[in-house]
């Protein structure tokens, strides 16, 4: 189960998209969860809407990887999506007791799910199609003014490069060890809440105990590799702005600025 | 041949606090030539891989000293000259490497050093070239078997153009096939680019294709010498708990039932060979 998880998974590849900036990547991703919460009717929401499958079919990415990363949190999508449908006014449809399902609800749940979802998908984007480094890198050279306010970017970048680097090394060790214990007669799938988060303590402290032990390790390799914190470094891949970059940009900023018109235009439905 | 590295008499204990606690190390002087195949070999707790974290200057000795090419690892200012000479590849290849794609991993030992971009990237090519690794490059390292991963950690030493290669353990956590490309990859890199290697394993198998075989027992060097000279003396080996090659016991066996057979035969051609003359003879 825990191996389906595609968080954070980059697929090579040489698309458009794989090839823009990753700072271009990264603050146009911003963009668009501020612009996708934006959307007050069904005009805008159609224009993030298709703006968001037309990046998606850009990056040559097979369309299942994406569902799958939806997968993960299907919960999520229908819990609020159900929950939406019971909170609004308008038009009464169906009434049981203090449950009413009204228009606006409806309305409110569809608004939800699609935002949820394209939220979700656009956000794979960029980690499919930017490599962990370029990711890290692009974060940190956007994070630099921070340092002025004696915030450690570098080891923040650094920190997030060995996390995603060591999520799936991870998981698959959760997987072993929860095989393990299964193997020893460990019971983890019947019983109450309270019953199985306890029998996830045997998973957990071998887990925490390798964790360490991999960190000691990690450090001992980085410090052979004469890793010193920082100082001086150099990057094989430069981060570069190209022509490429500003082209996105300005094509997104028609794009987010077409739904500010039509949230203007048209009346607001939510 | 010239000495490269020279380890002067060198006593080293974990607590240093601590006045009666053992020596890992007891008493170790080792020289080590420039271009030489070394393999320590030792059971375990006999401080082969304490005395390898001491090459690149992990560890400082308690006492004694350790020069590599003239520089004494107990100083500071030269660390990071003493490291870019020696690099160490350690025993799990999981927990080496850095990076999520392979060739952004093998940089990372050049990125730290401040090289340009344009030649990390033709000495990221060379090395990965060097380990046969090249068309992974651009592979998430954990797609990739254990000997791969291994390979992928020693292109990120060889990137940062090492003079010599410490490797502590490295085919332990391997199956048959990923310690074979290791190996293979290990010695193509000392026979063509002339690289000092130090083998620390606990594969006989592995320690008779090196040209000089450094025998640890309980924190001291039991002997040394050429793999022949070395895995001949059965019954001191013996005596001390320490494996030889599985064709030499079995030659030393046959021998003990009074067969007449040469002594110093390491693998198994020699040994199935010695054994077909022997027949023949009779």
């Amino acid at each position: 189960m825990v191996r389906e998880i595609t968080l954070g998974q980059y697929m090579p590849g040489k698309s458009l998209i794989h090839k823009l900036d990753a700072r271009t990547k990264i603050v146009l991703l911003i963009a668009y969860i501020v612009f996708i919460f934006l959307c007050k009717n069904f005009i805008s929401l159609l224009i993030m809407s298709l703006f968001s499958l037309l990046v998606i079919f850009m990056t040559k990415i097979s369309f299942m990887k994406y569902l799958k990363s939806l997968r993960m949190i299907l919960f999520v999508i229908i819990l609020t999506g159900v929950l939406n449908v019971f909170y609004g006014s308008g038009d009464v449809l169906w009434q049981w007791w203090e449950l009413k399902i009204t228009t606006g609800g409806l309305i409110n749940a569809a608004f939800v799910i699609v935002r949820i979802s394209m939220l979700m998908m656009v956000s794979s984007v960029l980690t499919y199609t930017t490599s962990p480094t370029d990711l890290t890198d692009g974060l940190e050279r956007l994070m630099k003014p921070l340092t002025v306010f004696h915030v450690k970017v570098h080891e923040i970048a650094m920190m997030m490069t060995i996390a995603l680097r060591f999520i799936p090394v991870l998981l698959e060790e959760t997987d072993k060890i929860m095989n393990a214990q299964k193997a020893r007669g460990a019971d983890m799938e019947s019983g109450n809440i309270i019953q199985r988060v306890k029998a996830l303590v045997p998973v957990l402290i071998p887990l925490f105990v390798s964790a360490f032990r991999r960190a000691g390790d990690l450090a001992t390799a980085m410090e052979c590799r004469c890793y010193n914190g920082g100082k001086n470094r150099t990057r094989m891949k430069v981060l570069h702005f190209s022509l490429k970059d500003l082209g996105a940009l300005i094509s997104c900023i028609v794009i987010f600025s077409s739904v500010i018109v039509s949230n203007m235009l048209f009346a607001a439905v939510i | 041949m010239e000495e490269y590295i020279k380890i002067e008499n060198v006593y080293f204990r974990y607590d240093e606090e601590d006045e009666n606690s053992s020596f890992a190390l007891n008493g170790v002087s080792l020289s080590i030539g420039r271009g030489e195949f070394v393999a320590v070999v030792g059971h375990n707790g006999c401080g082969k891989s304490t005395l390898a974290k001491h090459l690149n200057s992990l560890y400082i000795p308690t006492t004694g000293e350790i020069y590599v090419d003239g520089i004494n690892t107990k100083d500071d200012e030269r660390l990071f000259d003493i490291r870019k000479k020696v690099g160490l590849v350690l025993q799990n290849p999981d927990n080496q490497i850095v990076a999520g794609i392979v060739e952004e991993d093998v940089a990372f030992g050049c990125e730290n050093l401040g090289i340009p971009p344009e030649e990390i990237r033709i000495r990221v090519d060379n090395a990965l070239k060097a380990v046969d690794m090249y068309d992974y490059r651009m592979h998430s390292p954990d797609k990739l078997s254990g000997g791969q991963k291994q390979r992928v950690a020693i292109a990120g030493i060889m990137a940062m153009e090492p003079e010599c290669i410490v490797l502590d353990e490295p085919t332990a956590m391997l199956d048959p096939q990923g310690r074979d490309e290791v190996m293979r990859a290990v010695k193509a890199l000392n026979k063509k680019m002339g690289i000092t290697i130090v083998l620390i394993t606990h594969y006989m198998e592995e320690a008779v294709t090196a040209d000089r075989v450094v025998m640890m027992d309980s924190g001291g060097i039991l002997l040394q010498g050429r793999p022949e000279e070395v895995f001949s003396k059965v019954e001191l080996l013996k005596k001390h708990r320490l494996d030889v090659p599985q064709a030499t016991e079995l030659i030393y066996r046959l021998r003990g039932c009074g067969f007449d057979l040469p002594e110093g035969i390491l693998n198994e051609e020699d040994c199935a060979e010695a054994i077909y003359r022997c027949i023949k003879k009779r």
